[in-house]
């Protein structure tokens, strides 16, 4: 086990080398200068531009800059953003706790809905409330997340003025009537990510326990006269649920990336909308970084899907 | 106007037989910015107006939060790098200029004692000094005073190169003397009419020297004021988050008596235009919002909730067309629309003077921008009294198709008008950006009518704007027939402005097409009333020579104006603000208050 992660670790490195140039050749053929608005102003003095660009060495040829950003990396250095003229860590850190604590809130949503409706409905296959769910999974994941964001603002919101829709990071408010903000302004978010995610897993759910459901042990635990309760839940779920947990793990980077389009509709100040705001003022350590962390939550959760698949399923050896 | 109405004007506000608003809606009617116009009374001793919204309350504090929405967050907080709009906004909450322009461009003081005047002695005979006086009593955040050193290290910070400050330009050519603890010398190298720009308006910030002082130059990255700032503003900073959020709370000790009216204030960033009027207009979540470039339409239907209402003050800012009298289709020294071409239909006057006809200005104003802009003549106007004695617009396709009946255009079986083979078809280029597009279209259809056909393109916006060399399809490379964009005014003084129309601001290969003038034409008379105006200290004859420049390329109809924009926010109905088009929208925050 320790050896099989520490190679895949040793194997991760040439990856993430080869994620980061692709990145920075990308960006440095992608057109845009973080410092074009000062261009077009009368006000500023070209040798201003000039001055600012050698001072954040934009002037030097691709590879010297990849070499230089690889080298302050590897020394734990992110960079600093052009735009706000602060430490591109501080920055990412600031995000990070928000995007964590939606984007976390949203997948135990998704799972409480999508676990007890796919199993009931694996259960009872073809009846009504399977047919109901299965309709109800596929619109789900047929509606992309902008869409119904915007659909609960309208409604929640605007018609009948529920609930906020932006989201503040600092809530004045102190003790319960601090937890009642947060959570107010949180629903909406939350849903929408986590519905749509519901409806995908649901349907995996669904499908993964009726593969296990016919399996003969499933017919001898009913044999000996356990309740079906007991044989639905010990029996069917833990086995079914394998590819599950190791299908939620892999898919964890695709929601923080699905996240990014939720947190700007609600002004989420998570590390999805530092990327857009990054990528319009063409602040390239900040967009570098973001695009390097989410390649890294890739390869990681890569990982932990291996791992867990091989912790639940004793068949499968580490090698 | 010429000089002679000009002063007899200037002496009848001086005897009170017109009044200032008049005198600004007289010269703004012949293209004259507000701004200017104010200043022409500043010259000859009128003193200036107060500022324009009337505070009420009489008690500091007590308003509860003031929460502004910005759909461009703020990214930091130092005004010397601001780099947008947002983050001007954003600074001037906590540093203050020593004066500010109101929305109808009179000179406000404010961290002033006065404005200088030739009365007071602020404005030396020549022309090249001016002195202000600051107010007494101004105390830092930190419970220093403010003294004549703050002002006089802010010039030393900002005219350094290695600074790096994006306001650089409005001080690397002066010279500040201190001449005790609360006056200041303001020393320009040549008679300059227009003085109100550095310590001025969005380039004005003073920064206090025990906290920047060590970072002057090459340091200046590192200062933390950049990020937490210690000003004299009526809010003192709390908390602040890049791109996020801001937060502050009232300056006790602010120098305006029973001011700051709100207690807390925040300024929220991020999302979209549109639904930043959404949060203010219709679920009243946020007090205010700015920069909404959203169409009309949209924000009227938003409004009948009676929730919030939207403002507009009008600003420098003219959308336009450019019309090309150079070839965009032939290459000559590695370059296309060069100066040593002629296109083969654009060239000729008669042809821009019908595509002139053929722009339904009002249309466009009525059903596309509505309060967003007025429909212009002009190229420099303001947009409440644009009726130019000289400059008018008109839209009658009769009157196109007889000008080119007459120049020798004629129908060819197509329906589209030749003359020597040469058909007048042209690429009509913008941004993407729905109003443009729009515009496009009615344009596009009326020049159908008179045989013109035009072929539509729109470039993204990131691409069309950007100072891109390599890339054909920027606005200053101008590689097509007709191009329609907005230009910006900066600074409320129009010579700066309209040195686009000179010729040696003409963008070419040489300069990168980095050069202001993308039209490509000039006129030896415009660049002649230029120079001399750049020069003229006598502000009436300046003016006259300004309106000159201006005139000379709308009636070659190169620049066919459509219209002036106007700045729009919403508010919630209760909201007392004031924004100006010459100036950011918290230039007077500490005046807001809620009735």
């Amino acid at each position: 086990m320790a050896t099989y992660l520490f190679r895949r670790l040793l194997i991760a490195i040439p990856s993430l080398l080869g994620i980061s140039v692709i990145l920075f050749t990308v960006l440095a053929l992608a057109p845009g200068d973080p410092f074009e608005e000062l261009a077009t102003n009368p006000n500023v003095p070209p040798e201003v531009r000039m001055a600012l660009r050698a001072k954040f060495g934009i002037d030097d040829p691709v590879m010297v800059r990849y070499f230089r950003w690889l080298t302050a990396m590897a020394q734990g250095d992110w960079g600093f953003s052009f735009a706000s003229r602060i430490d591109v860590d501080t920055l990412i850190l600031q995000r990070v706790p928000v995007t964590l604590f939606v984007v976390g809130s949203s997948q135990l949503l998704a799972l409480a809905i999508a676990l007890p409706v796919g199993i009931y409905a694996a259960t009872r296959p073809y009846s009504i409330f399977d047919q109901i769910a299965n309709t109800l999974a596929f619109v789900g994941f047929s509606l992309p997340t902008f869409f119904t964001g915007l659909l609960f603002i309208l409604l929640f919101s605007i018609k009948l003025d529920w609930l906020p829709f932006v989201y503040r990071s600092d809530i004045s408010a102190t003790g319960w009537r601090w937890f009642w903000e947060h959570f107010r302004q949180a629903i909406m978010p939350i849903t929408v990510l986590g519905l749509f995610q519901a409806a995908s897993y649901t349907r995996y759910v669904r499908s993964a326990v009726l593969d296990v459901i016919r399996l003969d042990y499933v017919t001898t635990a009913r044999a000996k006269g356990l309740g079906e309760t007991t044989v639905t839940l010990r029996h069917v779920t833990r086995n079914a649920l394998i590819p599950v947990v190791t299908l939620v793990a892999l898919q964890m980077p695709a929601v923080f990336g699905g996240a990014i389009v939720t947190e700007q509709i609600f002004r989420i100040p998570g590390i999805g909308s530092l990327l857009i705001t990054a990528i319009l003022a063409n602040d390239t350590p900040v967009i570098m970084a973001v695009t390097f962390v989410f390649a890294c939550l890739v390869i990681l959760f890569n990982l932990i899907a291996d791992l867990l698949y091989g912790w639940l399923d004793p068949r499968i050896s580490f090698r | 106007m010429d000089e002679h109405k000009l002063r007899d004007l200037v002496e009848g506000v001086k005897d009170g037989s017109v009044s200032r608003r008049a005198f600004i809606q007289r010269l703004a009617a012949v293209g004259v910015a507000a701004p200017f116009a104010s200043q022409i009374l500043a010259w000859n001793d009128v003193a200036m107006a107060q500022a324009s919204l009337a505070y009420k309350p009489t008690k500091a504090g007590g308003g509860g939060p003031l929460k502004i929405l910005l759909w461009q967050a703020p990214t930091l907080l130092n005004p010397h790098f601001a780099s947008g709009t947002k983050d001007q906004i954003a600074g001037r909450i906590f540093f203050e200029p020593l004066a500010g322009w109101d929305k109808e461009g009179n000179l406000t003081p404010q961290l002033a004692a006065e404005v200088p005047t030739r009365a007071n002695g602020g404005l030396s005979e020549d022309g090249k000094v001016v002195t202000w006086k600051l107010k007494q009593g101004v105390k830092w955040h930190d419970g220093k005073p403010f003294t004549a050193d703050d002002v006089v290290f802010t010039w030393e910070y900002a005219a350094d190169p290695a600074t790096a400050a994006y306001t650089t330009g409005s001080y690397s050519n002066i010279k500040v003397e201190k001449v005790d603890d609360h006056t200041v010398k303001v020393i320009f190298k040549e008679p300059t009419p227009f003085w109100a720009d550095p310590f001025v308006g969005v380039v004005g910030q003073i920064l206090p020297k025990h906290h920047f002082g060590e970072y002057k130059g090459a340091k200046s990255r590192e200062a933390p004021g950049n990020l937490k700032p210690v000003g004299t503003g009526p809010y003192k900073f709390v908390d602040f988050k890049p791109g996020d959020i801001l937060t502050g709370v009232r300056n006790e000790d602010y120098h305006v008596k029973n001011q700051p009216h709100f207690d807390t204030i925040e300024v929220k960033g991020g999302g979209d235009a549109v639904s930043a009027a959404r949060a203010v207009l219709q679920t009243g979540e946020f007090d205010y919002a700015w920069n909404l470039q959203v169409e009309d339409e949209i924000l009227k239907r938003m409004e009948t909730g009676g929730r919030g209402k939207v403002s507009a003050v009008p600003s420098g800012d003219i959308e336009f067309i450019i019309l090309n009298t150079t070839d965009p289709w032939t290459e000559v020294d590695g370059e296309r629309s060069s100066i040593k071409t002629k296109h083969p239909t654009l060239s000729d006057p008669k042809v821009r003077e019908a595509i002139n006809l053929l722009i339904d200005r009002d249309s466009i104003q009525k059903f596309i921008y509505g309060r967003g802009g007025t429909a212009t003549a002009s190229w420099v106007n303001e947009p409440k009294q644009f009726k130019s004695t000289k400059l008018k617009y008109e839209f009658n396709i009769d009157k196109a198709n007889k000008i080119l009946d007459d120049a020798g255009y004629k129908r060819g079986s197509d329906g589209i008008r030749e003359k020597d083979g040469k058909k007048l078809k042209y690429v009509y280029q913008t941004s993407i950006n729905a109003p443009r597009q729009k515009t496009q279209a009615i344009i596009k259809q009326a020049c159908q009518k008179a045989g013109i056909d035009l072929e539509l393109k729109s470039v993204t916006a990131s691409v069309f704007f950007s100072s891109d060399v390599a890339n054909p399809d920027t606005y200053t490379k101008l590689y097509c027939d007709m191009e329609m964009y907005t230009t910006t005014q900066p600074q409320p003084d129009p010579e700066r402005f309209l040195n686009q129309l000179t010729s040696w601001e003409i963008a070419s290969k040489e300069n990168k097409w980095l050069g202001r003038n993308v039209s490509r034409y000039s006129d030896p008379e415009a660049d002649k009333a230029y120079r001399a105006a750049q020069k003229e200290l006598d502000p009436a004859k300046r003016a006259a020579l300004l309106i000159k420049v201006n005139e000379i390329f709308c009636e070659a109809h190169v620049l066919l104006p459509l219209l002036s924009r106007n700045r729009m926010a919403a508010s919630a109905t209760n909201l007392m603000h004031d924004h100006s088009g010459w100036d950011v929208d918290t230039w007077n925050v500490a005046a807001w208050y809620r009735s």
